[in-house]
C-alpha cells in the first residue's frame, strides 16, 4: 500500500491577479508591437533569392579570397582588423580619464555621477552615425572608422574600469599617501598596476566587439569588410557575399577564442 | 650598540618577457594605426570642418519636424520588441539543449553551439541587408534580423547560466525519481529565469539601439528616414532625428537596465 503525500496547493488571490496582469501586459505589448509591422507577404521572388543565396554560399568565390591586391578580400579582412585594434585601443587610452572621472572613490559622489551620465550618453549614441559624421569630417575610409569605434567604445570601456576602480583595495593607495607620493604618483605606482589586468581583460573583450562593429562600419563607407559585402548584397553576386561571410564568421570565431584564452590567462 | 647595517638587496626582476609582450602589442597598434591611414594631423586640419557639420545638425535643429519622426520612433520600438520576444522564445529550448548539464549528448550540444556562434559573428546590418534583398524594403526584414541576432546571443547567455546552476537541486529531484521535463521544470527553470529575464532586457537594449539604424539599409524604422535626410543633406532634420532617437533610446536604456538590477 503506497501512501500519498498530498501538499495543497497554494492559492492567492493577489498573485494570481499580479500575474495575469504582468503576463497580460507582456501579451499586450507584443501584440501592439506585431500590429506595426507590416507583413507585405514574402516577394514572388523570394523562393528564387533564397535560392540563389544558398547557392552562394555552396558555390563561394573563391578567386575572391586569392585575390592580394587591394580590391580583395585578405586586404579588406585585413583593414577590417586593424580599424578594430587602432580604435579600441585609442578608446582604452581615452577611457581612463573618463573612467577615473566617473569612480566615486577618486572624484567623491557629485562629479562621479556626472561622469557616469557622460558615459552612459556615449554608449547610447550609435557607433554608425558617428560613423557618418566622422565620414564628413575626415573623408570616407579606414579611418573615419577608427575613430567612430574610438568614440562608441568609451561608453562601455570607461563604465567597466570605472567599475574596476570603485572594486579596488584601496589600501595601496593609502599606503602611497601616507609616504608622500604625489597624486601622479598615486595614478602610476598605486591604481594603475592594481586594475591593469582587469583594464586589459575588458579591452580585450571590447575588441571582440569592434571586429565585428568594424564590420558593418563599412557599410557606410567607414572602411573594412562592410563596402564589398554591401556592394555585393546589392548586385546580388551571391557568391561573393558568400566567400565574405564565410571568411568574416571564421575570423571573427578565431578572434574570439585567442582573445578568450588570453582573457582566462589575465583575470 | 648599533652593528654593521644589513642592507637588503631585492633582485632587479627580469622583465625581458614584459618588454617584449609590449613591444609587440604597441608594433602591432602603430602597424594598425599606419595600415589603415591613420593621420592625426590630417584630423586636426578637418577638425573646423567637422564643428561647422555639427553646429548645422545641432544648434537649430528643425524642431518643426518632429511630428514627421514619430511614426517611424514607434516602429523602431515595436521592431525592437516584437524581435527580442520571438528571439527569446526561440532561445529558451535552444538553451537547454545546447547546455552540456541537462541532455548530455555532445552530438546535440556541438552543433546547436555552432549554429549560435555563426548567428552572433555575422552583425544585425549584415543580415537586415540580406532580409531586405529576400523580403523587399520594411520593418519586417528589419525584425527577421534582430530575431537571428538576439536569438543567438539570449541563447549563448542563458546556456552559459544554466551550465552554472547549483547541481545540487538536479540531483535531489534524480534522487526521487524525476523524469527530464521536471526536472527542467523544478530544477533549472526557477535558478535561470531571473537571469533569462535579465538577458532579454538586455538583448532588447540592444535591439533598440540597432533597430534605430537598421533603416538605413532599408530595414524600416527612424533609420530610413535618417538615411533620406542625409543622403539630401537636411543637416537640421539629422540632427533633430539624432536628439530624439538618443533620448528615446537613452530613456529605454535606463528603464531598463534598472529593472535588470532589480531581477538579479
Amino acid at each position: 500500500m503506497t501512501d500519498r503525500i498530498l501538499v495543497p496547493k497554494e492559492r492567492n488571490p493577489l498573485r494570481t491577479l499580479y500575474n495575469i496582469l504582468n503576463y497580460g501586459g507582456l501579451a499586450a505589448l507584443v501584440l501592439w508591437s506585431s500590429s506595426g509591422i507590416q507583413y507585405l507577404g514574402i516577394m514572388q521572388t523570394a523562393r528564387g533569392t533564397l535560392e540563389a543565396i544558398l547557392r552562394g554560399f555552396i558555390l563561394p568565390d573563391v578567386a575572391y579570397l586569392a585575390n592580394w591586391t587591394k580590391d580583395g578580400l585578405p586586404y579588406a579582412i585585413v583593414e577590417t582588423v586593424a580599424i578594430s585594434i587602432a580604435g579600441t585601443f585609442a578608446s582604452a587610452l581615452l577611457s581612463i580619464p573618463v573612467a577615473l572621472l566617473a569612480s566615486q572613490n577618486i572624484v567623491g559622489p557629485r562629479v562621479s555621477k556626472l561622469g557616469k551620465v557622460i558615459v552612459t550618453a556615449v554608449r547610447t549614441f550609435p557607433e554608425l552615425i558617428l560613423a557618418l559624421i566622422f565620414i564628413s569630417v575626415v573623408g570616407p575610409g579606414a579611418p573615419a572608422g577608427i575613430l567612430a569605434i574610438g568614440i562608441h567604445s568609451i561608453g562601455m570601456l570607461a563604465k567597466l574600469f570605472s567599475e574596476a576602480i570603485e572594486s579596488m583595495d584601496m589600501g595601496v593607495k593609502e599606503a602611497l599617501d601616507s609616504c608622500g607620493a604625489t597624486p601622479m604618483e598615486v595614478l602610476f605606482r598605486a591604481m594603475l598596476p592594481e586594475v591593469a589586468p582587469e583594464f586589459i581583460s575588458y579591452t580585450l573583450y571590447r575588441f571582440e566587439i569592434n571586429v565585428r562593429a568594424a564590420s558593418t562600419l563599412g557599410l557606410v563607407g567607414a572602411g573594412g569588410i562592410g563596402a564589398p559585402l554591401i556592394f555585393a548584397i546589392r548586385n546580388r553576386a551571391w557568391s561573393r557575399v558568400g566567400i565574405i561571410m564565410i571568411v568574416m564568421v571564421i575570423v571573427v570565431t578565431v578572434i574570439d577564442l585567442v582573445s578568450g584564452r588570453l582573457r582566462k590567462k589575465l583575470v | 650598540m648599533s652593528g654593521p647595517v644589513e642592507r637588503i638587496v631585492v633582485p632587479k626582476p627580469n622583465h625581458l618577457r614584459r618588454n617584449l609582450i609590449i613591444l609587440g602589442v604597441t608594433a602591432l597598434i602603430v602597424g594598425s594605426a599606419w595600415f589603415a591611414g591613420f593621420d592625426l594631423g590630417r584630423i586636426l586640419l578637418n577638425l573646423r570642418k567637422g564643428g561647422r557639420l555639427l553646429g548645422r545638425m545641432f544648434l537649430r535643429p528643425d524642431w518643426a519636424y518632429t511630428p514627421r519622426i514619430v511614426d517611424p520612433l514607434l516602429e523602431t520600438v515595436k521592431m525592437s520588441i516584437v524581435g527580442t520576444f520571438w528571439g527569446a522564445i526561440l532561445a529558451f529550448p535552444t538553451a537547454v539543449f545546447a547546455a552540456n548539464n541537462f541532455i548530455k549528448n555532445p552530438w546535440i550540444a556541438q552543433p546547436l553551439r555552432v549554429i549560435l556562434n555563426i548567428t552572433r559573428s555575422i552583425p544585425a546590418m549584415v543580415m537586415a541587408s540580406v532580409f531586405v534583398a529576400v523580403f523587399g524594403i520594411g520593418a519586417f526584414s528589419g525584425v527577421m534580423a534582430l530575431v537571428i541576432f538576439t536569438f543567438g546571443l539570449i541563447s549563448k547567455l542563458t546556456f552559459e547560466s544554466i551550465e552554472a546552476i547549483d547541481q545540487g537541486q538536479v540531483e535531489a529531484l534524480q534522487a526521487v525519481g524525476a523524469n527530464k521535463p521536471n526536472i527542467l521544470r523544478y530544477a533549472i527553470v526557477p535558478q535561470i529565469l531571473p537571469q533569462f529575464l535579465s538577458y532579454t532586457l538586455y538583448g532588447f537594449e540592444i535591439n533598440v539601439r540597432a533597430a534605430a539604424v537598421l533603416g538605413y539599409v532599408g530595414a524600416g524604422g527612424i533609420g530610413q528616414i535618417f538615411e533620406q535626410n542625409l543622403a539630401w543633406r537636411n543637416f537640421d532634420r539629422v540632427g533633430l532625428i539624432i536628439i530624439i532617437s538618443f533620448f528615446v533610446v537613452l530613456v529605454i536604456d535606463l528603464a531598463s537596465s534598472a529593472m535588470r538590477r532589480k531581477l538579479v
